[in-house]
């Protein structure tokens, strides 16, 4: 299946592919654990039947990504180690603690509520459930806090000093090595992008029961949600975007070359390249469409400003040109679709007719995977444009592999692929098959018959009948806790 | 003390923490095909399914821990162990996700519940297998792994799987004799029985290898003055062991499972007082691994301040989800 790679590439194609398809639960699951606490704590507050059978319509789902998210999280902790072990030994005193912090403090208190989440409600009462509620969605963002720091200084490593064994050793603070130059704007910018992808998502599940039946008072409330999410957090992305892109230029030059294509320097006034295919060979863009002068007006707010070129990059120190480029355009041009339809919304809205614009429906349902594509697409300019390093600048990525021989990493590549797609693509199907049930009155939730695990301590009494009505909630158990 | 023994302490609990919990949890992964299609399966997947997620976060926490505290011993086991270590993820990645889509699909239980069982198993088989290949030595040159492809496969590291296995199904069965009742309950200890049996053999069997394995080891636990530490495990090791069986044949609920807990913390004490000062046998120290005392001393902030919060919440997840599973929603 991959005669002819080395064993080095092989091991990089197989952390990229875990890699990605990790975070596309993540990307989903820190946006949905914030949606359900907002749902549950709307439902607490107004007594609205309505979002508490949205609670449990999103539970279901929530439930299965959310494992999938768990099980491909624990392949890439062990990733470090199997793959690139010379990293893992040079770089285990900086970044292991931080991704240790990452263990103590998010990853057990998502497992530690994720139970009661579930499965609780009626164990604990509605108050202490929509704690658990709020404690998974805190975990899902403390989580991201600590993964994108330690990302963030192999970006731009700051705080650290070398050692005579040649590892990365910690500086006196901690504080220069967690809030390095990159973190803040990866970290909003990656936050948010979760947020968006689900508010896609779930405006995307709106839209499909809004075009078979309008009427639908949930469809109604959940895209209505997610397009004012979608209006108001767009055009918040572009501009933490454009600010990310600034720092990456003060940081990693070489990266915004490769995102712009720009192969030479232009001494006076870079002009922005909008379309083109990029031919390292040649060193140029073919079929460039550009505006003349405009790169520069964006990275240096002067049209006539110079700009510097790959060409004053050593050769082996240069990112790849096409894929940073490619995945760039794709990530900004759904940034700008996400905006339009935030703004079609809008328009919508003021014209009442939010809720029977089937054009608009149509369009929302194309978009509801746009953030999934947006969000991959941005970590690839972000990984590829940081290459050849891992620690950038200092460590190679040639010189951080493991020492293992090509078959070997072939085989394990081969094996995840499989598994992945053969366990996530039933995952995905049946999330799917989820969202098209037309979210309805009584929604049940994760429990509920043989439809879902069951369970209840034989010292109270089970669950009533119906598990999905707020009123039929024990509230002696309530007060008991 | 010094921090790095305090590491060396803290990764060993973590390590303990995550095998008799996630232990108990593979377990019944392992025992599942004995079970009665129905409510007894769905049972026994009940009494696990609000706490798998913390139980495996140990195993997070163990390999990461490694990572932060012993970066040179995490870069050496895995690469060593490498095949072991794929074979447990994906073992695990079929078992995390059955919780849940076998409830998604009536359809296709069977086969979630064939995945259950098959991830459980490689993952503790492998588990047992990395153990073995640790203990056995790994060939160290510059900072990097030298040994050859297959040297984590050899008669001893069967072994250490297969008891690893066993054990895990031991703790399994005395979960389930603990969480159960009626015909399920007498089920779960017949098989809690045979567990035992062969998990104490299996324990016996590796401990006399053990010293023939390497001559250190038999240094440690035969001659003076180490053998006055050493000696009262086996000791111990075997008045608990009288003490399962007895509980087991004669009605006992909950003790059985806190009896095996019993036995795996004393395998471990073995295993520990073995290999010390090693972290990676024969030649790798726990001083020669560990981060510089400024990592060391940043996490152990951390863990002082949360892991009292993690047991707390841990103990009180476990606690909503006390008692016996019931079956209550299936009629
Ligand atoms: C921006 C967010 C983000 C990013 C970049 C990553 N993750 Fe992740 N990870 C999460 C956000 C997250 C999460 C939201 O916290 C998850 C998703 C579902 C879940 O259970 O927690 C998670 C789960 C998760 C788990 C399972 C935790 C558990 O047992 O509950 C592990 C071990 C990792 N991740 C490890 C990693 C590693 C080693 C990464 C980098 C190579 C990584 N994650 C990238
Ligand atoms: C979850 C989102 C992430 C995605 C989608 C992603 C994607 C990628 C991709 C596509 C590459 C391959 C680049 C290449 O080889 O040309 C890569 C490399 C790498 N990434 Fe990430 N990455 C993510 C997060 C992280 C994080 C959080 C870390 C660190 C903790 C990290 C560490 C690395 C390392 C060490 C490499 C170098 C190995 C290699 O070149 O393949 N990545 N990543
Ligand atoms: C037009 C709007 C956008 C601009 C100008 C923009 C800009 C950028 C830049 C410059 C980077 C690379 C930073 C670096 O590595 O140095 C990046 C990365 C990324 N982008 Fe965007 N982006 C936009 C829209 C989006 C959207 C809509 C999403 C997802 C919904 C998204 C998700 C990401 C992610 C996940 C990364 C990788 C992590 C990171 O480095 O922050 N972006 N973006």
């Amino acid at each position: 299946m991959f005669d002819g790679l080395d064993a080095l590439l092989l091991a990089r194609i197989q952390f990229a592919f875990t890699v990605s398809f990790h975070f596309i639960f993540p990307a989903f699951s820190i946006g949905l654990a914030s949606y359900l606490a907002v749902l549950e704590g709307l439902w607490l507050k107004t007594g609205e039947q309505r979002f508490l059978d949205l609670f449990q319509y999103w539970l279901k789902i929530f439930a299965i990504a959310f494992a999938m998210g768990v099980v491909s999280g624990i392949v890439m902790s062990y990733q470090f180690g199997t793959n690139w072990a010379v990293f893992s030994d040079k770089a285990g005193p900086v970044i292991g603690p931080l991704m240790a912090y990452e263990v103590l403090t998010a990853f057990f208190l998502e497992a530690g509520f994720l139970g009661v989440m579930l499965f609780g409600m009626e164990k604990v009462g509605r108050k202490l459930h929509f704690a658990a509620t709020l404690m998974v969605a805190l975990g899902t963002f403390i989580s991201a806090f600590w993964i994108l720091s330690v990302n963030s200084w192999m970006q731009t490593p700051t705080g650290f000093e070398m050692g005579a064994n040649g590892q990365f050793l910690p500086g006196p603070s901690w504080w220069a090595i967690v809030f390095n130059p990159s973190f803040p704007y990866r970290l909003v910018h990656t936050v948010i992008a979760a947020y968006l992808t689900t508010a896609f998502v779930v405006g995307g599940v709106g839209a499909w029961h809004l075009l078979r039946d309008r009427d639908n008072r949930h469809a109604r409330t959940m895209f209505s949600m997610a397009l004012w999410m979608a209006a108001l957090v767009a055009p918040v992305q572009i501009f933490v975007g454009d600010m990310h892109g600034l720092n990456t230029l003060e940081h990693q030059p070489a990266k915004v070359m490769a995102m712009e294509g720009h192969y030479t320097s232009h001494p006076d006034g870079a002009p922005l390249i909008l379309f083109g295919i990029p031919n390292s060979k040649e060193q140029r863009v073919d079929y460039a469409v550009e505006i003349p002068k405009a790169s520069s007006l964006i990275l240096k707010h002067d049209p006539n400003a110079p700009l510097a070129g790959l060409d004053t990059i050593p050769e082996d120190e240069r990112p790849p040109v096409g894929v940073v480029f490619w995945s760039f355009r794709i990530m900004v041009g759904i940034g700008f679709a996400m905006l339009g339809l935030g703004l079609w919304s809008l328009l919508a809205r003021w014209r009442g007719k939010l809720y029977d614009w089937i054009w608009l429906h149509r369009a929302a349902l194309v978009m509801g995977p746009a953030g999934f594509v947006a969000v991959i697409a941005g970590w690839v300019t972000t990984e590829v444009g940081r290459q050849p390093y891992t620690i950038y600048g200092l460590l190679r990525t040639a010189d951080s592999a493991s020492p293992l021989a090509a078959p070997a990493v072939a085989t394990s590549l081969a094996a995840f692929v499989i598994v992945y797609f053969a366990v996530f693509g039933i995952g995905t199907w049946y999330i799917l098959q989820l969202m098209k049930q037309p979210p309805h009155s009584g929604e049940s939730g994760v429990k509920r018959g043989a439809d879902g695990p069951i369970r209840s301590a034989g010292i109270t009494p089970g669950p009533t009948q119906n598990p999905g009505d707020p009123d039929e909630l024990p509230r002696n158990q309530e007060e008991a806790s | 003390m010094d921090l790095t023994v305090i590491w060396a302490f803290i990764i060993a609990f973590a390590i303990f923490a995550y095998v008799v919990m996630d232990g108990f949890d593979l377990g019944i992964g392992i025992l599942f095909p004995t079970f009665a299609h129905g409510p007894e399966r769905d049972r026994a997947m009940n009494s696990i399914a609000p706490v798998w997620d913390g139980n495996e976060t140990w195993l997070v926490l163990g390999g990461g821990g490694l990572f932060a505290a012993f970066p040179l011993a995490y870069a050496v086991i895995l690469p060593a162990t490498y095949p072991l270590i794929i074979a447990m993820l994906l073992g695990l990645v079929f078992r995390g996700v059955a919780f849940e889509y076998r409830w998604r699909d009536p359809r296709h239980r069977g086969f979630w519940d064939f995945a259950f069982t098959g991830g459980s198993l490689v993952a503790a088989l492998a588990q047992g297998m990395i153990l073995g290949a640790l203990l056995q030595g790994i060939a160290i040159e510059d900072r990097a792994y030298a040994g050859s492809w297959w040297d984590w496969l050899t008669p001893y590291t069967l072994l250490t799987g297969a008891g690893t296995v066993a054990g895990y199904a031991l703790l399994g069965a005395c979960w389930l004799v603990w969480k159960l009742d009626g015909e399920g309950q007498a089920h779960a200890r017949k098989l809690a029985l045979r567990a035992f049996l062969a998990t104490s053999v299996l324990m016996a069997v590796v401990s006399l290898y053990n010293l023939v394995l390497r001559p250190e080891y038999a240094d440690r636990w035969l001659s003076a003055p180490d053998i006055y530490f050493a000696a009262p495990i086996p000791l111990l090791t075997a008045i608990l062991a009288v003490l399962l069986y007895r509980s087991l044949t004669t009605g006992g609920e909950g003790k059985p499972f806190w009896l095996a807990l019993g036995l795996f913390l004393l395998g471990m004490a073995g295993l520990g007082l073995t290999i010390w000062p090693n972290v990676v046998p024969p030649s790798l120290t726990i001083w020669d691994a560990a981060a510089p005392p400024r990592s060391q001393s940043f996490m152990l902030v951390g863990v002082a301040i949360t892991m009292p919060l993690i047991i707390g919440y841990t103990a009180w997840a476990y606690w909503i989800f006390r008692g016996k599973t019931g079956h209550e929603g299936y009629h």
